[in-house]
């Protein structure tokens, strides 16, 4: 391996909530180039807009205060360039905010850049088709929120280039944060497929953190890993033609192997020879896995064709509110009771409140998850009553509350436990957008 | 002779989002149990079993390469994560779900 021309790149984040001690031990051990911190998903979109709606300097991630605060001394002292999608729906305020950070924290000359232009609103009309529900958006009936295109590596390599040493974005693709340092550093073209399809492997299967060293992996008793509640994340050593061997910090807990890597590699994948980014179409179907030492995995032979033309669109739309409220059964009979209260809040919200809910019933410990699908066996003797419905009002919702409270006192025998939530929800659909419609802007902010 | 092996005892499997369709994939713990497990693990199969939840059509992707199976299950998240009013939005937990079926194995004799 020519270590002299290694790019080393970690990551930070692998979601929203991700943990904060991997990526602090990685910044102090893993001698990094750069680290990622992934943390957009289609939820946490639309929670960013939500917070937005709220107050219009929020909307970024909301631990980018703490994890600015613990990564940035310890980037600066290592000469790690920081990546991170965590503006979500604000980059510029999450850029402005880091930058005071780094004043308290006395990092002179430090650069942030923000990366915006995927916020793309005025792309989208009533006639706009949306892929899932494949319908106008006029005929879902809801209000619009926000439109998020996501960008590419074309977007982040401008702030790469000027020299900006945290580059904040709202929504990129997930393997594009990796995908773009790599470019930069190996001097790869826009165009050169087959090397961003492979550097495009390397990012998916960095992009969810843990995943691919032991984290949501084990099952006791079929599939072990060592020390997970000190899961180390993931480094990725990278060449020049895209071939990476993926690893950990060696004191670390978890596991990397083949099996944790495959895992990984088609996590939200659909079509293996075709996952489309705005980068690159890539292809994983010829990909080799080898192993390389102790928690060392060796990945060759991903590759890639031409990027799509179109770029694609989540938009957020209000969603209501959720009203979700529970309350628990124990002892024999219990799945019994928690089905005749399920049973007795319906009766009374469709009868006595003319409500539409609750539209689902389920029995925590007998039937929930898998309600729609399978029937386990019912033996339960703690069983938890959950009543969840969406409502367009905060009366309605409050009603379902009440009602699955009252089962206190009205309902079946020794129920206890109750606990009620309200919670403003955002629901999200998908479209497509020309390119060339799309206008990456950049903002460099130094302290 | 023949016997009943639970899947989860042949193979690893994890499961994923994105909007309302979810991605379900399954490795052979072993190479050589590959064809079994392609043999037997249709998208027919799943839709059989699990159709009161994965809804739409299924589509199968072979990774001989991994000794994997990438199943594409269109309408399969009764709504997706913003939407389901399923606690698991996201069918996180529809890999163990599928790892509870049972696959049919020729006993050898050696």
């Amino acid at each position: 391996m020519d270590t002299q021309n290694t790019f080393r790149i970690g990551t930070g984040a692998g979601f929203s909530s991700d943990r904060l001690e991997p990526a602090l031990d990685l910044l102090r051990h893993g001698r990094l180039d750069a680290m990622v911190f992934e943390c957009v998903g289609e939820r946490t979109l639309a929670f960013g807009h939500r917070d937005r709606r709220g107050d219009p300097n929020k909307g970024y991630n909301p631990l980018l205060e703490r994890r600015m605060r613990a990564v940035l001394p310890l980037a600066h002292a290592a000469g790690t360039r920081i990546v991170t999608n965590m503006g979500v729906a604000n980059p510029t305020a999450a850029a402005q905010h880091t930058v005071k950070i780094a004043r308290e924290l006395g990092l002179k000359g430090l650069k942030v850049a923000a990366v915006t232009g995927d916020e793309v609103n005025h792309l989208i009309g009533p006639d706009t088709h949306l892929l899932e529900p494949n319908c106008k958006l006029s005929e879902t009936g809801r209000e619009m929120l926000a439109a998020n295109a996501y960008l590419g590596i074309d977007a982040i390599l401008p702030a790469i280039e000027a020299g900006a040493d945290v580059i904040i974005t709202g929504r990129v693709a997930d393997p594009s944060l990796f995908l773009a340092p790599l470019a930069h550093h190996f001097g790869w073209g826009l165009k050169d497929w087959s090397t961003l399809g492979a550097g495009t492997a390397v990012g998916h299967l960095m992009e969810c953190g843990a995943q691919v060293t032991g984290g949501y992996f084990a099952d006791p008793g079929h599939k072990e890993v060592p020390n997970l509640a000190y899961v180390g994340f993931p480094l990725a050593e990278v060449q020049a033609d895209g071939s990476a061997t993926i690893t950990k910090l060696q004191d670390s807990g978890g596991l990397v192997s083949q099996r944790t890597v495959k895992e990984q590699l088609l996590y939200e994948v659909h079509d293996p020879s075709a996952y489309l980014t705005p980068d690159v179409t890539a292809d994983f179907t010829q990909i080799g896995l080898a192993d390389d030492g102790q928690d060392r995995v060796h990945v060759t032979s991903a590759k890639g064709g031409q990027r799509p033309d179109q770029l694609k669109v989540t938009i957020a739309f209000d969603g209501g509110l959720l009203a979700e409220a529970e309350i628990s059964y124990a002892g024999p009979g219990a799945a019994d009771r928690a089905r005749m209260a399920g049973a007795i809040v319906v009766e009374r919200m469709d009868n006595l409140h003319n409500s539409n809910g609750p539209a689902r019933i389920d029995l925590i410990g007998v039937s929930a998850l898998h309600a729609s699908a399978v029937d386990y066996p019912d033996t339960a003797q703690d069983v938890r009553l959950r009543c969840a419905m969406r409502a367009s009002s905060r009366e309605e919702a409050e009603v379902l509350l009440w009602e699955v409270e009252a089962l206190l006192c009205c309902g079946p025998s020794a129920g206890g436990g109750y606990r009620g939530h309200i919670t403003p929800s955002v629901m999200t659909y998908s479209a497509l957008v020309d390119r060339a419609d799309v206008k990456p802007a950049l903002e460099i902010l130094t302290v | 002779m023949s016997t009943q092996i639970p899947l989860r005892d042949l193979a690893h499997a994890r499961s994923g989002d994105k909007g309302n369709r979810s991605n379900l994939s399954v490795f052979a713990y072993d190479p050589a149990h590959y064809d079994v497990l392609r043999q037997q693990l249709t998208p027919e199969l799943l839709k059989e079993k699990f159709g009161g939840v994965l809804r739409g059509p299924i589509t199968r992707y072979e990774l001989p390469n991994l000794h994997g199976l990438n199943f594409v299950m269109d309408q399969a998240l009764e709504g997706g994560v913003n939407e389901s009013l399923n606690l698991d939005g996201h069918g996180k937990s529809w890999s163990a779900m599928v790892l509870g079926l049972e696959i049919i194995m020729e006993k050898t004799t050696d």
